[in-house]
């Protein structure tokens, strides 16, 4: 009764067109003019970003539980090769990286739109590329939390501090006890330091030196940004497989590269969510 | 019987193509939406780097307002990431509210009723 004339649809190129509710509950056709695989796609990406809205909710509830929390640009200020006092520039790069390889990856899908199959390759390869360093990035940043500092952290008469110096010929020591207070230095920092009852260095599950009182900061660290890398390194073999589709030409004889659309979905999926874990985990 | 998901994949697909012309236009939109989300992430980084949080043991004064701008400026990145490169402004009105309405409604709720939780939580470790 309600016969789709699919010509209607082709009009706007790249837009999904506004129909009546006739041809919408009609059959033959899906009421949102999407292809199955993508709306499933989306639906995969909804329930995908309950479990991360799910994680990202338990962090606020534990620091709003604790009241006080490490300082973000305090945790994190150490870059390859230079060491540390470069507050929050290492992941404002791999926040750059992951923006990067999501733009590429919406000009591979414009590529596809218009059948231009060496463009895709061309875009696709360099998501790949910057998926692969984002993923190598979070690795040392890994190494680097569980390492911990050069000292790490000491409870003093003061209470839990960072030692950043030690001197045992001349006797000095200089304590960070954090949250902007003035460092503790000299005969004074190795009075505490002498007199230390605990010590933590590094991160793991049980403990972590950037919050001596909160064990949950490092759990959280672990499974937030560790569940998003996996899905960093999965997106990254996905675009391979599908890289290696569009070079043996499949999507040319199927006549269009929507693969490359819904791995598109994914992959910009996987930087939305770190540009919340950025803000919530480094920034705020 | 025929697969209408397949037959239908194969209308709605092709749809979605474009020509030169109209690339041009999409990669230029491409483009603005990149340097957007560049420069708020510069922005973020430099306040977060510059602005201290805690000064002589107590919470800076125009933290909180630091904070909520934050939180302003993740949501219009979100806001640009979804509605321009996952193309979500793009398709059906009734699509978009379908993805996006369940989805507020559920954080909202587990944002409210966790928040509430955590601060009665406090309340009773740290009076």
């Amino acid at each position: 009764m309600f016969k789709l004339a699919p010509l209607k649809f082709i009009k706007m190129a790249g837009h999904s067109q506004e129909i009546d509710s006739a041809t919408a509950w009609g059959g033959n056709g899906s009421p949102f003019r999407l292809s199955y695989g993508k709306q499933m796609m989306w639906f995969f990406l909804i329930s995908d970003a309950l479990t991360f809205g799910g994680l990202l909710c338990a962090y606020g509830f534990f620091r709003h539980q604790y009241g006080t929390w490490p300082v973000g640009e305090e945790v994190f200020n150490a870059m390859p090769f230079l060491g540390n006092g470069f507050p929050l520039l290492y992941v404002a790069l791999m926040t750059f990286i992951l923006i990067v390889s999501s733009v590429t990856m919406v000009l591979a899908v414009e590529a596809g739109h218009r059948m231009d199959k060496k463009g895709v390759i061309k875009w696709l390869t360099w998501t790949v590329v910057g998926g692969f360093f984002f993923v190598g990035s979070q690795a040392w940043e890994w190494y680097h939390f569980i390492h911990g500092s050069d000292y790490g952290a000491f409870l003093t008469t003061e209470g839990w501090g960072t030692l950043l110096a030690l001197d045992v010929d001349a006797q000095t020591a200089t304590f960070d006890f954090h949250h902007g207070r003035a460092l503790i230095d000299g005969a004074a920092g190795w009075e505490l330091y002498a007199n230390n009852v605990g010590h933590i260095q590094g991160a793991n599950l049980i403990e972590n030196e950037y919050a001596p009182m909160i064990p949950q900061f490092g759990n959280l660290f672990f499974f937030i940004t560790g569940f998003h890398g996996f899905h960093v390194l999965s997106g990254v073999v996905i675009n391979l497989i599908i890289l290696i589709n569009v070079v043996k030409g499949v999507y040319d004889e199927r006549g269009h590269f929507e693969m490359v659309e819904k791995v598109g979905l994914y992959w910009h999926f996987v930087d939305l969510v770190w540009v919340f874990v950025f803000t919530f985990f480094y920034l705020v | 019987m025929e697969r209408d998901d397949l037959h239908m994949d194969h209308h709605y697909s092709v749809s979605a193509n474009h020509d030169e012309h109209h690339g041009k236009e999409i990669r230029k939109t491409i483009w603005k939406v990149t340097i957007i989300l560049t420069v708020i992430t510069i922005v973020e980084v430099l306040t977060g780097a510059f602005v201290k949080q805690y000064v002589e043991g107590t919470q800076n004064n125009i933290w909180p307002f630091i904070k909520w701008s934050f939180i302003v400026l993740t949501l219009v990145k979100a806001g640009y990431i979804v509605l321009k490169f996952m193309h979500l402004g793009d398709e059906t009105k009734t699509f978009r509210l379908m993805v996006l309405i369940p989805y507020a409604i559920f954080i909202a709720y587990l944002i409210f009723i966790l928040i509430t939780e955590s601060s009665y939580w406090n309340g009773i470790l740290y009076p």
